[in-house]
């Protein structure tokens, strides 16, 4: 399994733990291209917070890693990498590599 | 049951009357402690830096699965006239009771929320609705504590977990030693109830906010003494 691809099985694992609580219309999609924030998005912004806590546990499972995916940048980027869960898996595979360049 | 700043004072206190009671206590301090208990585990660290304080909750949650109750009591204080405080003094008593109390808020209901039940109980103090002379510093950084609990009340409200403040008068601690004897009296008697507080008094108010019936109770902050 390549890591973005076990990014994605974290975010997932996300999805699936946010989905428990959603009724059946508004359950998210397990697909990068599911829109996480924005207009199209369909999550309420507790449920992004419940997506991102429980994305943040389960790559620190997998990684063994603390990882704070809500810094500052992330907040602040023009083009927010909580727009989907691609740009959410990129956004985490940098900050994997940054921690790991020291 | 997660105790901060059980090295002494108030919080070794707490730390042992609740583990005699039978609770599982983890506590912490940058210092080594001088004591042994029965179910009980120490954490050497800095309450305000982040990195010890996630890998303290990864073995936490590795070790013990879960949290039921935090008590964020780690605190310094330092009282002087604002026009004569340092910088650094401001950015420790900030860091030590502020940021500390945030971090280890935000990370105990992280694995709280999982069991969809948590208590979190942070220490303010009387010197916050007082606004006593000498103590800008330290009463901001609890009335900081304060603002912060009630909010976090709100916004852990739905996952179960309560979150309430206990605000202790002097109580003889290393704390309170620092202080000139003459102004905690002057303090002790400018109080309804003039006497000095005991950690029996805090300990009454924690099993009040942390009892399964409390579940109604969030966002408050008790005083102790009368004020």
């Amino acid at each position: 399994m390549t890591e973005l691809e076990k990014i994605l099985n974290c975010i997932y694992e996300g999805v699936d733990e946010v989905n428990e609580q959603l009724p059946d219309g508004q359950k998210l999609k397990k697909s990068p291209d599911t829109v996480l924030l924005g207009e199209s998005g369909k999550l309420e912004s507790i449920d992004l917070v419940n997506v991102l806590v429980a994305t943040e546990d389960s790559l620190e499972e997998e990684f063994g890693v603390p990882i704070s995916i809500t810094d500052e940048r992330a907040v602040a980027e023009k083009n927010s990498p909580f727009a989907t869960i691609r740009t959410l898996s990129e956004f985490i595979s940098n900050l994997l590599k940054e921690n790991s360049d020291g | 049951m997660l105790i901060t700043g059980t090295r002494k004072g108030i919080g070794a206190q707490l730390a042992k009357h609740y583990a005699g009671k039978g609770y599982q206590v983890i506590g912490c301090s940058r210092k080594e402690i001088d004591f042994e208990l029965n179910n009980y585990h120490h954490f050497r660290l800095d309450v305000a830096n982040e990195t010890e304080v996630k890998k303290a909750y990864l073995e936490i949650k590795k070790k013990f699965g879960r949290l039921d109750v935090l008590i964020n009591n780690a605190g310094i204080a330092s009282a002087n006239h604002t026009l004569l405080t340092p910088v650094k003094t401001v950015q420790n008593i900030m860091n030590t009771n502020f940021l500390g109390t945030f971090l280890f808020s935000r990370e105990g209901a992280r694995m709280m929320k999982k069991n969809g039940f948590g208590r979190i109980v942070n220490l303010s103090s009387i010197a916050t609705p007082l606004a006593l002379e000498g103590e800008a510093i330290y009463a901001s950084s609890k009335a900081a504590i304060n603002n912060f609990s009630q909010i976090l009340a709100r916004e852990l409200a739905e996952f179960g977990i309560t979150v309430n403040a206990i605000g202790p008068t002097p109580i003889k601690t290393d704390l309170i030693r620092s202080l000139p004897e003459e102004k905690v009296d002057r303090l002790i008697n400018f109080l309804p109830i003039k006497r000095y507080g005991e950690v029996k008094d805090v300990i009454n108010v924690i099993d009040f906010f942390i009892q399964p019936e409390s579940d109604y109770i969030t966002g408050q902050v008790i005083y102790l003494g009368g004020v």
